[in-house]
């Protein structure tokens, strides 16, 4: 079957079978490895990505699901310099192995959006479908709500490129915009 | 960090993580090849069967598939058994064969049987299912202890009785000491298997280059070098035409230990089929096919006096071997666990029997503190036994027999002498920190409310930074414990540090660049640290057991103070002064009381690469290897406190809080130590709570995924209240002790004694982990109605 999806921005147009999973053709069409695969009944979270705006498993979604839909994967998240999530990962010691960490980036990085005074009881439950064996999550929850203190709604780094991408002129537009609210 | 700040000591953030952040992890699954086929095992349904034949014409028939290959084949092609390279001594141990592939008979569900290579893996994935394997069935057996009774069907026709081998440890008078006890406790304890469950499941990629008759096998592996050195013995590849590279390997908590069946059938292959072939496991074949741990039955008891003075402890343990002999499976339930029986404690007699024994069941290896969790706990378990026997405090009685401080070496009965030792400090602390008296009020007011709320303590001593390689020849272990390491510098001053352990996920490419920062005065990313590669990395035994920040130092510090030496000479030559006016701070050597007018270790580096003029005797380059093998293991030890709450209507246990006190010794990274202590306790606490993986009488695993085998998540855990004390040990130039596996060792039996201390007030006995709700319930029930 033929499908049209955009990943972080950039659209390709490929024969998949039916049952090809999104994660696999992330990581096998598209060649972008780093969302993981650590399971096979979606528990583990480690493939977490955005589809259209939404985090998911993208082992929970079939290829032709998401026909015409935007994807944006970890390798989107920094653009130029790191993505707030990601310095908080860091800078709290929020990986060991790294393996579910663009999983679990991925899925902080909404949940805060959504909850940007989240509190630590809801960063944890916040995480649920995303499993660590490295860390227990003790510094994972630090990271994330170090991201979320620092979250910006208006930083162009926390949307998805393909809209930031913008022109001069939206920008002076947008510029404009906020000055008279 | 500032200029001024020592690197050692500071919690520099990792050099790992830029691309682990942004996507950029090098996994083993994410590379591919030119020509790159896929390989899919078949594996066996039955847990244990005759193979009468396998029929593979529909298989080869389908789209893509470019080949299957059974056992015969492989072993025709000169492949030989998986070696076991973990012996133990003094025991009659049992090392029946392990053919990669199974030949006649499987012998755990999961065992393979035939091997699909397709273009893509969707492809193999669909012949493997088209395999016809005619199977006759045979009898099972999944328990260690029922393995042993007569009858029970044999897992090897050349084993009998199952029993891979009788091991024993015994040290003083054990039978006196019962004899002369006031009081004796004891119990069967089932130290439950456990699934590792590292978040990248296992794989390999093999390019076998017929040209040089070599191969390259990336593979997800915590020691590469043992990997290449186990491959030369049954792939019948001489080691130095094999390379074995671990990229980034998403934890492994010791299931990427073993050399494995599958390293050896994508390199056979390779071979076969002159194209690079990847195998990538499923979670559901990780479970199968990737080692378990722990699994013992122990019948065990300990002696004292009335005023609690421990006399003694006996033991009997059944250690679940699985179908075959991993690499290490030997050595986990003896060496690394009977010889810690002692514990932090004066005992003066100890004796266990260990049997080791095979069952139809995934083969059980090494996983997170193998061995010590479980001597941890038989121990641990048995002192709060003593304690409530005694109608005494927990900490009172473990304060009684903590062995006292010692810094020149400590013998305990079973043999062992302990590095370094200063328990009451810890302890005190962890008290403290926990408010441990004021906490036992609230206790005893909660429980008047008929609230189950208990407390957990444990004072724990373990072994690790394994080891003094005299040691691992004489007990069995199949290779050396040294590391090795060259410091190499490059021309412009950046510096390259190769190192033969195999880090993934513990942090040492940045402890390691910090320790050549602080000893040489060059920026921590001025150094890159290169592991997991056998062309590019000096021999060294790998990263397990506590071992790679203790070992691997040695080597590093080796090779520093070679280039010390080296850069002192050079300098006094340059500044023409005398090698002994010239000192050496923070990256400048100088002559006393001159340092302006010094050298940076940069200009030396470069003056050494040119080599333009050189001082007499002294070789071109700034470069130095260095060899280190340990005089002593070490013991880092600490106090765990945790409290639980119970809640009588549903048997839910609400995990409240923990403080561990740890000592590891001198800390390189605090933020890096603290995530290793955080992510053990889960590890540990986790067995208790949660984690339990289940045969059925046939031999399926029951619990056989994500769905059905509970890995802890976030909201389960309460926030982590970390202390530490720092007594450095002798046993290496550093002072430092490992850190992965003591909060694992520790918290495993804090957690269950406390969740045994909230139950206490009802009569509750004993409740085999894992504690879930359901049991707890059931235990709280049957005390009820038992006191009724």
């Amino acid at each position: 079957m033929e499908v049209s999806i955009k990943v972080n921005g950039k659209s390709y147009e490929r024969e998949v079978e039916p049952r090809t999973l999104l994660v696999d053709f992330i990581r096998e069409d598209v060649g972008l490895t780093g969302t993981n695969v650590g399971c096979d009944t979606t528990q583990c979270g480690a493939c977490t990505v955005h589809l259209d705006g939404a985090a998911v498993k993208s082992c929970t979604v079939l290829a032709v699901q998401a026909d015409g839909a935007s994807v944006n994967t970890i390798e989107s998240l920094a653009n130029g310099e790191l993505h707030a999530m990601q310095q908080a990962f860091t800078e709290k010691h929020g990986l060991q192995c790294g393996f579910c960490t663009s999983g679990m980036i991925m899925t902080a990085v909404k949940l805060v959006e959504s909850h940007p005074d989240i509190e630590e009881d809801d960063i944890r439950h916040g995480l649920e479908g995303n499993l660590c064996r490295c860390t227990g999550y003790e510094n994972i929850v630090r990271a994330v709500a170090e991201g979320a203190r620092r979250f910006d709604p208006h930083s162009p780094w926390e949307m998805d490129p393909a809209e930031h991408k913008i022109t001069l002129r939206e920008a002076e537009r947008r510029a404009r915009e906020r000055s008279r609210t | 960090m500032t200029a001024t700040e020592r690197a050692f000591g500071s919690s520099v953030l990792r050099l790992e993580d830029p691309r682990l952040i942004t996507g950029k992890g090098r996994f083993t699954d994410n590379l591919s090849r030119p020509g790159m086929a896929h390989m899919v095992v078949v594996r066996s349904p039955y847990a244990h069967a005759k193979i009468k034949s396998i029929d593979s014409t529909e298989a080869a028939a389908m789209p893509g598939v470019v080949a299957v290959y059974t056992g015969g084949e492989m072993e025709a092609a000169g492949f030989g058994g998986i070696p076991c390279a973990w012996v133990v001594p003094d025991s009659d141990t049992q090392t029946p064969a392990h053919p990669p592939i199974a030949i006649d008979t499987v012998r755990y569900v999961g065992d393979a049987v035939a091997i699909v290579l397709a273009d893509s893996e969707a492809q193999a994935r669909d012949a493997a299912y088209a395999v016809d394997v005619d199977y006759e069935p045979l009898g099972v057996v999944v328990n260690a202890k029922a393995a042993t009774e007569d009858g029970a069907p044999l897992v090897h026709d050349d084993v009998p009785g199952n029993q891979c081998f009788h091991w024993t440890v015994s040290g003083g008078d054990v039978d006196a000491a019962f004899s002369e006890a006031d009081v004796v406790v004891g119990e069967t304890i089932v130290n439950q298997r456990l699934i590792p469950t590292a978040m990248e499941p296992r794989a390999a990629l093999a390019d076998w280059d017929s040209s040089m008759e070599s191969v390259t096998l990336w593979v997800t592996s915590q020691n590469p070098h043992i990997a290449r050195f186990l491959l030369s013995l049954d792939t019948g590849i001489p080691e130095h035409k094999i390379r074995v590279v671990a990229p980034d390997v998403g934890g492994g908590f010791g299931s990427k230990i073993p050399h494995y069946p599958e390293d050896s059938m994508v390199i056979f292959a390779s071979q076969q089929l002159n194209r690079p072939i990847k195998w990538t496991e499923t979670r559901r074949e990780n479970y199968l096919a990737t080692i378990h741990g722990r699994d013992h039955v122990e019948e065990v008891e300990m002696a004292a006096k009335r005023d609690g003075t421990i006399l003694g402890l006996r033991a009997k343990t059944w250690a679940n071997l699985g179908a075959y002999l991993s690499t290490a499976s030997t050595g986990v339930p003896t060496i690394l666990h009977g010889l810690m029986l002692s514990g932090a404690y004066n005992i003066p007699a100890i004796h266990e029997d260990v049997y080791g024994v095979f069952t139809n069941t995934t083969p059980v290896d090494a996983y997170r503190g193998a061995g010590r969790p479980e001597a941890t706990f038989m121990v641990e378990r048995l002192v709060d036994l003593v304690a409530r026997e005694l109608s005494m405090d927990p900490v009172d009685i473990r304060r009684k027999n903590l062995i006292e401080p010692f810094t020149e070496g400590h013998e305990v009965a079973t043999g062992l002498i302990y590095d370094t030792g200063n328990y009451e400090p810890a302890l005190d602390q962890a008290l403290e920190m926990f408010g441990y008296e004021e906490a036992r009020k609230q206790q005893a007011e909660a429980r008047s409310k008929g609230r189950l709320v208990g407390i957990g303590v444990v004072t724990y001593t373990e072994i690790c930074g394994l080891g003094p390689s005299e040691v691992a020849g004489a007990v069995g272990f199949g290779g050396g414990l040294w590391e090795s390491a060259i410091v190499r510098f490059h021309p412009s001053g950046k510096v390259h540090l190769m190192v033969g352990v195999s880090p993934h996920g513990q942090g040492e490419a940045t402890t390691f660049a910090q320790i050549v920062s602080d000893q040489l005065g060059v920026a921590v990313e001025d150094v890159e640290v290169i592991y997991g590669d056998t062309d590019q990395t000096p021999m060294g035994w790998g990263t397990y057991g506590s071992r790679t920040t203790p070992v691997a130092s040695g080597a590093i510090m080796g090779a520093i103070e070679e280039l010390k030496e080296k850069g002192t000479k050079i300098a006094a030559h340059l500044l023409e002064a005398a090698e002994a006016d010239v000192e050496f701070n923070d990256g400048v050597f100088s002559v006393k009381g001159s340092r302006e007018e010094g050298k940076t270790i940069q200009d030396i580096v470069l003056a050494a690469n040119t080599a333009w003029s050189m001082p007499e005797g002294v070789d071109p380059g700034f470069e130095a290897s260095a060899f280190f093998n340990p005089a002593n293991f070490v013991y880092p030890f600490g106090t765990h406190i945790a409290q639980v709450e119970v809640d009588p209507e549903t048997g839910e246990i609400d995990f409240q809080r923990y403080v561990a006190v740890d000592d590891c010794g001198p800390i390189i990274n605090p933020m890096i130590v603290e995530g290793q202590i955080h992510g053990g306790i889960v590890q540990g606490a986790a067995q208790v709570l949660w984690e339990g993986a289940h045969y059925d009488e046939e031999g399926n695993l029951v619990t056989g995924s994500l769905m059905d085998y509970a890995i802890p998540k976030a909201e389960f855990l309460p926030k982590f209240e970390l202390g530490k004390t720092e007594t450095p040990t002798a046993v290496n130039p550093l002072g430092v002790k490992g850190v992965g596996e003591t909060g694992t060792i520790g918290s495993t039996p804090t957690v269950y004694n406390a969740v045994m201390d909230a139950l206490a007030p009802l009569g509750v006995g004993q409740v085999h982990m894992p504690l879930t709700p359901e049991k707890v319930w059931r235990a709280i029930n049957q005390a009820q109605e038992g006191g009724n």
